[in-house]
C-alpha cells in the first residue's frame, strides 16, 4: 500500500525518501521556495518552504516525508513569514526589475507576486557589490545573487567544474569565483553549462539573450508560478550522488 | 455626491506613472465625475490642501523631494506610493553605489558631447542627497502600487476600490514589478 502523509489536510503520496517539497510537487501541490531545485541536493537556506511539521517548523525541502505526519502549508501566519523573508531578499540586494533583463523569468520575483508582496517594506540595504563582464558568453551580476547556491550545486554536481562558491560570512556572504584572479574569463564555465541556467534570478545570465522574450510574454508575466511546477519526470535525473 | 480630493505628484520619478494613469483612456471622464483634484501635474496647483488621496510617484533623491513628500503626509488622509521608483528608489536609485561628485562630473563635464560643461549650483536648485530613497522612509504609507509603471487597469481598479471604502486588490495580471 502507497504511504501517505497530510498536508494541509490532503492525503499526499510518497515514497520512501522523498522530501516533504518533493512529494508536494509530484502531487502538484506547491509550496514556495527559492534555493530548492528537483534535480539538485537540497540546500534548506532561503526558508521559503518552511512548513508546520506536526507543530514544529522546519523546511520542506530538508525533511523527509514520514507516514502519517501532518503538514500545514497554505497558512495566513506561515506565508507572512514567507513574505517578510521575500522582502529582506529584496531590500538586502539591488533588485530593480525595471531595468533586468531577468524580469518576468525571475523567480525571485515570481515567488513575490504569488505572495502578492506590494512592496519590501524594509529599509533597502543598496549594497555595493561587483558584477563580472568578463567571460565572453555569461555574465554575474552580483547585485541580483540571493546565495542560493544554486549554481554552486550545478557546477559541482552537474557540471564536475566546481566554478562556483560563497565567500565571507553573514552579510558579508558573497558569491566567488574558483579561478586565481576571481574572474569567471578565466574558468572553463561554458555557456552551455547547467550553471549558467539554473539561476533563479538575474545573477547568471547568458550574454546576449536578455530580450529574445520580450516582457510581458515571459514564464510569470500572466501565470503563477504555483502552477508551473517543474516535470516531476525530471525530478531525480541528474543529481549528484554523495 | 462630494467629491473625492486627489492630488498627485511626482517626486524623483519620470512622469511614466502619471502617463499610465491618463491611459485609463475614456475611463477619465467617470474619475472626474467621481473626483477632483489638488495639486497635481494636471491642474499646475503648486501646493496640497487637505485630500482624501494623495499619489506620490518616484523616490526621494533631494530636499524639495522632501518637503513635498511631506505636505502629502500632512495634507493626505490615504497616502499611496505609485509605481517602482516610489517603492524601491527604482532607476533614479542605481547610482547609489556611485559617489554623488562622480555623477556630477560624468553628466555635467565628461559626458560626451560636452564642452566647457559646468556643474549647476545655483541657490534655488534642491540641494541633492548622496542616496535616493523610496517615499517609505520618510513617511508612512498607507498603500504601495507597484509596477514601472503600473498598468492603466492597475491604477483604475486600485483607486476605485479606494474610493469605494474596499481594500484595494489586483489580480495577479495587473501586479508587476516592470
Amino acid at each position: 500500500m502507497t504511504k501517505t502523509f497530510r498536508l494541509d489536510g490532503r492525503e499526499i503520496p510518497f515514497k520512501e525518501g522523498q522530501t516533504i517539497i518533493e512529494a508536494a510537487a509530484a502531487a502538484g501541490v506547491y509550496i514556495p521556495h527559492l534555493c530548492h531545485h528537483p534535480e539538485f541536493k537540497p540546500h534548506g537556506s532561503c526558508k521559503l518552504c518552511t512548513v508546520n511539521i506536526g507543530g514544529r517548523l522546519g523546511a520542506a525541502c530538508t525533511n523527509h516525508a514520514a507516514e502519517g505526519m501532518a503538514v500545514e502549508s497554505e497558512t495566513e501566519a506561515l506565508n507572512a513569514d514567507r513574505r517578510a523573508l521575500t522582502q529582506m531578499l529584496f531590500v538586502e540586494g539591488n533588485h530593480f526589475c525595471p531595468s533586468c533583463e531577468k524580469s518576468g523569468n525571475c523567480q525571485l520575483q515570481a515567488v513575490a507576486y504569488h505572495l502578492g508582496m506590494m512592496t519590501p517594506h524594509f529599509p533597502h540595504f543598496y549594497p555595493a557589490r561587483d558584477i563580472d563582464a568578463s567571460h565572453p558568453d555569461v555574465l554575474l551580476e552580483r547585485n541580483r545573487c540571493i546565495l542560493c547556491e544554486l549554481c554552486v550545486r550545478a557546477s559541482r554536481d552537474a557540471d564536475g567544474k566546481n566554478v562556483f562558491g560563497i565567500g565571507g560570512r553573514g552579510i558579508r556572504a558573497r558569491l566567488i569565483v574558483n579561478s586565481a584572479s576571481g574572474r569567471l574569463a578565466e574558468t572553463n564555465m561554458s555557456v552551455t553549462d547547467r550553471a549558467a541556467e539554473v539561476c533563479p534570478t538575474g545573477a547568471i545570465i547568458r550574454k546576449r539573450h536578455g530580450f529574445t522574450v520580450p516582457i510581458g510574454q515571459r514564464l510569470y508575466d500572466h501565470h503563477d508560478i504555483a502552477t508551473q511546477l517543474p516535470l516531476p519526470a525530471r525530478r531525480g535525473e541528474g543529481r549528484g550522488e554523495g | 455626491m462630494t467629491k473625492l480630493k486627489v492630488a498627485t505628484c511626482s517626486l524623483a520619478g519620470c512622469f511614466g506613472c502619471h502617463m499610465s494613469l491618463l491611459d485609463i483612456d475614456e475611463k477619465l471622464f467617470d474619475l472626474v465625475q467621481a473626483v477632483e483634484f489638488d495639486r497635481s501635474p494636471i491642474t499646475d496647483i503648486k501646493h496640497c490642501g487637505p485630500c482624501d488621496i494623495g499619489i506620490v510617484e518616484g523616490g526621494v533623491c533631494n530636499a524639495e523631494n522632501v518637503h513635498v513628500l511631506k505636505e502629502f503626509r500632512r495634507n493626505c488622509r490615504i497616502l499611496v506610493a505609485i509605481g517602482a521608483c516610489a517603492i524601491t528608489g527604482g532607476i533614479p536609485a542605481m547610482r547609489n553605489n556611485v559617489d554623488l561628485w562622480d555623477c556630477f562630473q560624468e553628466v555635467y563635464h565628461y559626458g560626451i558631447g560636452l564642452e566647457n560643461g559646468q556643474i549647476p549650483n545655483d541657490p534655488e536648485l534642491p540641494l541633492p542627497f548622496d542616496k535616493v530613497h523610496p517615499i517609505n522612509e520618510v513617511v508612512r504609507i498607507d498603500y504601495f502600487l507597484p509596477g514601472c509603471p503600473p498598468p492603466a487597469d492597475a491604477i483604475w481598479k486600485f483607486l476605485t476600490d479606494l474610493a469605494a471604502g474596499r481594500e484595494p486588490k489586483l489580480d495577479y495580471d495587473m501586479l508587476h514589478y516592470d
